[in-house]
């Protein structure tokens, strides 16, 4: 099923329906995850559908068109020494660094994603994050990863940033909306879930956890509380919405988990780049030994990987 | 891909490996004698038994059969050791002992996992996360307690009631040895245990356990058999007194036996609780507790949550998820680590469960089970519930003790506590709402002996544990384990 399969239109969800979320049970069920044992055929499998879902991401005031053009060529060529290793699902940069990401992906399929919206902080006038927005896009943006405005949903403004969703997924035009709920500065689960719902019924395509500026990013829990809300999502409307959880995610062990979690809450249909990505800069490399380990049974040096 | 009425897939696709628990560290002997006076000895008519692993149907070992000689030598034993060692010992020294079999248990954890896994069937994630850190936890506990005993009941004279005859079910096997023998000795009894005689291996590895730890020989004797076997302790007349765990059934024969003798006696036995689900509560981990509660241990928990009461409004939506959640469940090798159903514990067990499926689709109700599949030999249920039955129902009056649910909808809080309690059992039961005034409303009106409020399923040596009504006599854990072990007078 495409993303854009499903057409729902959004309408401003009943926040009375939104069930509780008790954290204890969420602290356990995560547990049990964790103690999911995934050795051999299924640790490569899950290895190399790690890699395919990686949002390859670079993020800093000090990024230069070369870092990005670097990124871009790790992007396609994790690691050629190794044969048959997928690509990344797309290199995530801020707008001004698009243009170059697209040119250096020419001819591939590794989406562009761009931070939009005055990420990483959101503290801008709506038609300041609508200009972002159309200037990613306009640049040649796959996808936009926005931030939500957690002021005003702290403050219980929740038309507000509904409204402001549903404007910039607008602005998107074609390009996939994924929607940031920068979770560390939520609070309680609840709340995660309750901006998970509202993101969703404005329009988002993905529902993504943090930004990577914020501690605590993407925690198994958030991860948890939100995939339970695309499934009700899913099956109170037809449509499928993805998820990324992002920044924290550095090891494979951690990253397995992730899909055990995902493969246990959504089923298949959700194991897949079009569904799930991981928001990660580090992750790849340890993913990449783990790979060489499991071919030759050595752990190699991080040195024989490219860094970038 | 599409998928047909927004249902979630959960099979295909990226499977998980075998993850076996590797079984090297394992040692069985072939033969085992009966522990007696810190020695295993031959049984003196010679008799054995088989003991197999429910999920290969092969044998693992030999196992004596007690007969009633046996068990005398074994009460004459612990009679001896009581009076002599044991019940003279300072307390400080007496919870050394127990501290010591706390840590051999800890050191030899792995092992005694395997073993309960491959004797019981139960997944070894269970054994190894639950069975055994708490039998070690148990005897911890307890030794704490052994030089405080006055302490624990101020005002009054704290003395041992002499020697204990235990029997202990097969569901867990090491955790009910370790809930028995525990306060018992550090209460200054001495023991005559009998295990189920389908799980006796861990009991007999404890045996080794507590000889390796030094214990003064007849404090511990471990008997093995079946019912007979059982009688014979419990008719024994120098034994002071009785503690069972074990069917409803067996424990009204023993309590007809101990009637008109002075024994002292505590029977934990059967239980049909109800978990209630509220429409306010955290649905998915309310889920996550309907699971716990029956599909932990295949099932066989007396205070596992039998029977689950949803209300109305939130039904459709908590047994669809709960579906959905069943598919996820993975039935199989009980030493596969990733295993979260393991094996009926035996052929006799999985009829009884079986009949059960065949009477609950008689009266009617509607009988679900996971699309799972299970392996070829040995025992198997797949996780089951029932929808479409009520209070009059046999699978919701009666204990079925396997991975089957009887599923019933109430509309008002009233209706809820009726149900709850309109049951001859009273061991243990739920509560899943957000709000805490509905908690504690709950948990004074359901006359059960242990209630969990949005958990399920949850043990500590330190919490009380026993049952109302049919669901037995007497407390075990905590103080109120202590209280069962010991003759309390005034101070002289």
């Amino acid at each position: 099923m495409a993303l854009s399969a499903v057409k729902v239109p959004a309408r401003m969800p009943n926040l009375g329906k939104i069930p509780a979320v008790d954290e204890v049970g969420i602290n356990e069920r995560v547990a049990r995850f964790q103690t999911r044992s995934i050795k051999t055929s299924s640790k490569v499998e899950a290895l190399k559908l790690i890699l395919s879902m990686i949002d390859l991401t670079t993020l800093e005031g000090q990024d230069t068109p070369g870092k990005v053009r670097q990124l871009c060529q790790k992007a396609m060529h994790l690691h050629d020494a190794m044969p048959g290793l997928p690509h990344v699902a797309a290199v995530c940069v801020y707008p001004t660094m698009v243009a170059i990401a697209k040119e250096a992906l020419k001819g591939t399929d590794i989406k562009v994603a761009s931070v939009a919206t005055a990420f990483p902080s959101g503290m801008s006038k709506l038609s300041v994050k609508l200009d972002d927005t159309r200037m990613a896009v306009a640049a040649g943006a796959d996808e936009i990863d926005m931030v939500i405005s957690r002021g005003a949903f702290l403050a219980g403004d929740y038309r507000y940033v509904f409204d402001e969703i549903k404007a910039v997924k607008k602005a998107c035009g074609e390009a996939h909306l994924k929607v940031i709920l920068e979770t560390g500065e939520l609070g309680t689960l609840d709340r995660v879930r309750r901006a998970s719902v509202l993101a969703m019924h404005a329009g988002a395509d993905f529902i993504k956890t943090s930004t990577g500026k914020i501690q605590p990013a993407a925690t198994m829990q958030v991860t948890l509380v939100m995939l339970q809300a695309i499934r009700d999502y899913y099956e109170e409307t037809g449509r499928m919405v993805g998820m990324k959880p992002a920044g924290g995610i550095s090891t494979s062990k951690l990253a397995i988990h992730y899909l055990v979690m995902l493969r246990e809450t959504l089923g298949n249909a959700w194991m897949t780049p079009e569904w799930f990505r991981f928001g990660a800069s580090s992750l790849a490399n340890d993913v990449l030994m783990q790979l060489m380990k499991q071919s030759t049974g050595i752990y190699q040096s991080a040195d024989y990987f490219s860094k970038d | 891909m599409a998928i047909p009425e927004n249902k979630l897939a959960f099979n295909g696709g990226w499977e998980y490996a075998p993850a076996p628990e590797s079984t090297d560290h394992v040692r069985i002997d072939k033969r085992y004698g009966l522990f007696i006076n810190g020695d295993f000895v031959a049984p003196e008519k010679g008799k054995y038994f088989d003991t197999i692993n429910p999920a290969s149907e092969e044998k693992l070992a030999r196992v004596a059969e007690a007969s009633d000689v046996d068990v005398d030598k074994a009460v004459k034993a612990a009679r001896d050791a009581y009076r002599g060692p044991w019940s003279r010992m300072k307390p400080a020294e007496r919870g050394k002992y127990i501290y010591r079999i706390a840590r051999i248990i800890q050191e030899r954890a792995r092992e005694f996992a395997a073993i309960e896994s491959l004797d019981g069937g139960k997944p070894i994630r269970e054994s190894r996360d639950v069975d055994i850190p708490l039998a070690a936890a148990h005897f911890f506990y307890y030794a704490g307690w052994a030089d405080k005993l006055d302490y624990a009941f101020p005002g009054r004279k704290a003395r041992p009631m002499g020697v204990a005859g235990q029997i202990i079910p097969w569901n867990f096997p090491m955790l009910m040895a370790a809930w028995k023998i525990a306060p018992a000795l550090a209460c200054g009894n001495t023991v005559v245990l009998k295990p189920a005689e389908t799980t006796p291996l861990t009991a007999l590895k404890l045996a080794e356990v507590i000889a390796d730890a030094g214990l003064p020989p007849g404090v511990v004797n471990i008997v093995t058999g079946a019912g007979k076997t059982g009688a014979a302790i419990v008719e024994h007349p120098d034994i002071d007194k009785i503690a069972f765990t074990g069917s409803t059934n067996v424990g009204k024969i023993i309590m007809r036996a101990l009637a008109g003798t002075d024994k002292k006696y505590t029977l934990e036995l059967g239980g049909k609780a109800a978990n209630i689900i509220f429409a306010d509560a955290a649905i998915d981990q309310a889920v996550e507790g309907i699971v716990n509660g029956i599909f932990f241990n295949q099932g066989h928990v007396c205070c596992a949550g039998s029977r689950l009461l949803v209300q109305e409004s939130v039904a459709d939506e908590v047994i669809a998820k709960l579906k959905d959640r069943m598919e996820t469940l993975i039935v199989g090798d009980p030493l596969d680590k990733n295993t979260d159903i393991g094996a009926i514990n035996s052929r006799m067990q999985l009829d009884k469960i079986e009949s059960y499926l065949a009477v609950g689709k008689e009266e009617g109700g509607t009988m679900h089970q996971s699309s799972c599949r299970v392996p070829q030999k040995g025992y198997w249920c797949r996780p089951t519930i029932f929808t479409g039955v009520s209070q009059s129902n046999r699978v919701v009056q009666e204990e079925i003790f396997g991975p089957v649910l009887a599923i019933q909808t109430f509309r008002r809080f009233d209706e809820a506590i009726t149900k709850a309690n309109n049951t001859p059992y009273g061991l243990s039961g739920g509560v899943w709402t957000d709000k805490g005034a509905k908690i504690f409303k709950m948990t004074q009106s359901i006359r059960a002996g242990v209630v969990w409020a949005n958990t399920f399923n949850k043990f500590d040596p330190a919490s009380p544990f026993g049952g109302y009504k049919e669901s037995g006599v007497g407390r075990e854990g905590g103080l109120h384990g202590l209280d069962a072990y010991l003759k309390l007078g005034a101070v002289s």
